[in-house]
């Protein structure tokens, strides 16, 4: 579904991104950890179409596509979901109507037509469900007065809206509390299949208690330097991150 | 409402100014410039009685005296007004009995303009008297509302069937000597609307005015007197287009609001003349004078408008709140794109008790454009205990654009209360970016946001024309990003 090869970015001359590389297949759950300032957001800003990031080499394919030849909602329509880690606030515009906006530019893009205001309530009433996302809030306008957890459910309601194929989650569980963490982590749950995939950033070990991924990767310094299963991520949360960073040094002393 | 709010989406990618047709109908103009002789032609034209020429001829030698004014935020070449023709009437048979016997082509403008004339307005409530050139066409649903007493007429009938009323209203709230813009329109206004609603009736329909300029090198000048008796109630709606041309055409209006004890009135505007094209060429200059009176006690009159149009808005809306208790509000949005310049706000002048106003104003500028608020709330010395609230947000899209804010504030009381609260934002790329991320394209975006930051104001208008300001939001503003 996803292939990025050798990916280089930087901003503002400053390079982020050194060489990444990553293969995700459908049905798949990657989880991409590491330390602070080595990149993560970067690359799923870049995934996502962020303008102010400068790609100076390496690919993305995505559905056997150039990804960075797409404008951004292109990519959204073509089943791309970021998940923002700090998702904007915007005055005035519930999220009904943010949504209905969304869901029928997605659906005219697809050749569909657009919901009626029934069959538009009905689906939202359903994914309402999902995230425990209360009626009074979908009434309000998108994140404006939103608590954290609120943010973070209103992300993963958008997710199951928009239903994406590739769905990228960046540090959706930072700012939560337990019981928020446990319904944002069982949204994503419920809407996994065989024919979708997800990329979840992360710093912690603790989501990945309830969303276990099928390959940890740890990143530094702007690229992937080790992957492993799921107990990968137990091992980092134990030893932490200069563990591999030693490793590392190691290696490269050799 | 669903199938509307995706119409809206579509126009928004497709773009331009719609309005911008021009209708082949025959004229009688009056001939080119500013004379007594031109306001005899048009007063004669008219048949009008001796009392309005004499109002008309004092009004042109007031006019004489005074100099256009200076001091508004804009900047236009001075306006030679003997190159304006002053009157320009669509022909027509003799006397119009029914819609059958109105012109076919402009039939065919209003509809292209999507208002039907006929009774098919029912189903959806409103009353149109439409304006074209400055002459109202046709006005329907006369029969249904004369039954409950209201008059609801051209303002060249009213002057004919309802001269009593007209001689002791017009003029009243904006008499002829009050500024350059509205003594000239005192002296060559050509037709209007009129609007009475007697002593204790809501007007069970929306009433509606459409104006429209179609001829070229022609001013607009058309004025509406509404009259709301003690204990009555009315919402009234005016809509504007205006065809492309490259040239500037003026547009000075007068509105005059009356209401008595009790009485209320809700006047609502989307003002959608031709901007001018993305160089700043051609376009109208609107320069209107909007007035009304809360003359009894316990009356409200609210102003709603929404301003996409015009190369120039010169426009403040206002209300003397004379009555005690009474209420005056002035809700409305600006949206000036590439050279468009707006100098709009309100004026609440505090008279009696308790008297209370309330002015939100929301201004968007993208391009070029120059949007300014400029507002006076004033408080005399007998408004014991009036209040104002006066919230003024401006909107910047893109960094060659300007937005002001000109609030003057004269408190004459010691028991009155006046609170001024003002806002300047930015669309941001965080929150383009996130649209964009939801597959939600630029424009689409802008429109949406746009449509959110002014839904105080949207909310306030009645429900036919909600749907059609949000659409003129969004088209006003295509292109004003990336």
């Amino acid at each position: 579904m996803l292939s990025i090869k050798d990916l280089k970015v930087s901003i503002n001359g400053k390079k982020i991104l050194n060489g990444f590389n990553l293969e995700v297949k459908a049905g798949e759950v990657h989880a991409i950890m590491g330390p602070n300032g080595t990149g993560k957001s970067t690359l799923a800003s870049v995934i996502a179409g962020r303008e102010i990031f400068e790609v100076t080499g390496g690919e993305i394919i995505y559905k056997n596509q150039n990804l960075l030849a797409l404008a951004p909602e292109i990519r959204a329509r073509e089943g791309i979901f970021l998940g923002f880690q700090y998702p904007v606030e915007i005055p005035g515009v519930s999220i009904t109507n943010f949504m209905k906006t969304a869901v029928n530019e997605h659906r005219k893009y697809k050749g569909l037509a657009p919901l009626t205001a029934t069959e538009f309530l009905a689906l939202m009433d359903e994914k309402k469900k999902l995230v425990e996302l209360q009626t009074k809030l979908a009434n309000r306008s998108v994140n404006e007065g939103f608590s954290g957890g609120e943010k973070k459910k209103n992300e993963i309601f958008q997710m199951a809206m928009l239903n994406p194929d590739l769905s990228i989650l960046d540090e959706t569980d930072s700012g939560l509390d337990i019981d928020a963490l446990r319904i944002v982590a069982n949204g994503v749950n419920k809407l996994k299949t065989k024919d979708n995939a997800s990329i979840i950033i992360t710093h912690y070990q603790r989501l990945l208690d309830y969303i276990v991924p099928d390959f940890v990767h740890v990143m530094y310094e702007g690229r992937i330097v080790k992957s492993g299963g799921k107990e990968l991520a137990l091992e980092l949360e134990e030893k932490g991150y200069d563990w591999i960073k030693k490793e590392l040094e190691e290696k490269s002393n050799l | 409402m669903e199938a509307s709010k995706n119409n809206i989406i579509e126009e928004v990618t497709q773009g331009e100014y719609k309005y911008g047709f021009v209708t082949d109908i025959e004229n009688d103009f009056a001939p080119t410039g500013l004379s007594e002789d031109t306001i005899r032609f048009i007063s004669a034209k008219k048949n009008e009685p001796e009392f309005l020429l004499e109002y008309r001829l004092k009004a042109y030698r007031h006019w004489l005296t005074l100099e256009e004014p200076e001091w508004a935020h804009l900047h236009h070449p001075k306006i030679n007004y003997q190159d304006i023709i002053f009157y320009a009437a669509p022909k027509k048979k003799e006397q119009l009995g029914s819609l059958d016997e109105v012109d076919p082509e402009l039939i065919k403008t209003f509809e292209k303009l999507g208002i039907s004339l006929n009774e098919q307005k029912m189903f959806t409530g409103v009353a149109v008297d439409a304006v074209i050139d400055s002459i109202s066409v046709t006005t329907t649903f006369k029969e249904t509302l004369a039954e409950k007493g209201i008059i609801f007429c051209s303002f060249s009938e009213a002057v004919k069937e309802h001269p009593d009323l007209v001689k002791k209203y017009m003029g009243s709230v904006v008499p002829y000597t009050d500024n350059f813009f509205a003594t000239l329109n005192s002296a060559v206004f050509s037709d209007g609307s009129f609007c009475f609603i007697p002593k204790g009736v809501r007007c069970p329909i929306e009433l509606s005015t459409y104006f429209r300029i179609n001829a070229a090198n022609t001013g607009q000048f058309e004025r509406t007197l509404i009259v709301a008796e003690e204990d009555s109630y009315v919402s009234y709606m005016e809509g504007c287009t205006a065809p492309q041309r490259d040239e500037n055409q003026l547009h000075a209006a007068i509105v005059e609001i009356v209401a008595l004890e009790n009485a209320e009135v809700k006047y609502s505007t989307v003002q959608n003349w031709y901007p001018g094209n993305k160089e700043g060429l051609g376009g109208i200059y609107n320069f209107v004078t909007k007035r009304g009176i809360c003359k009894g006690n316990n009356s409200k009159i609210s102003w709603t408008q929404v301003e996409t149009g015009s190369a120039i808005t010169w426009k403040y809306p206002s209300v003397i709140l004379k009555g005690d208790n009474s209420i005056g509000e002035f809700y409305s949005v600006a949206v000036t794109n590439n050279f468009q310049q707006a100098d709009t706000g309100s004026k609440m002048i505090h008279i009696g008790k308790n008297s209370k106003s309330t002015i939100i104003s929301k201004g968007i500028s993208a391009g070029k454009s120059n949007n300014s608020y400029r507002g006076l709330v004033k408080t005399t010395k007998s408004a014991v205990n009036a209040r104002n609230f006066s919230q003024c947000d401006s909107l910047l899209l893109g960094d060659k654009c300007g937005a002001h804010t000109f609030p003057y504030i004269e408190v004459g009381n010691k028991s009155s209360v006046v609170e001024h609260e003002a806002t300047t934002s930015k669309i941001s790329d965080d929150q383009l970016f996130y649209c964009k991320q939801r597959g939600i394209d630029t424009e689409s975006a802008i429109g949406l946001i746009v449509n959110g930051y002014a839904k105080e104001v949207l909310n306030k208008l009645p429900m036919e024309f909600a749907v059609e300001a949000q659409k003129l939001l969004s088209i006003s503003l295509e292109g004003s990003v990336g």
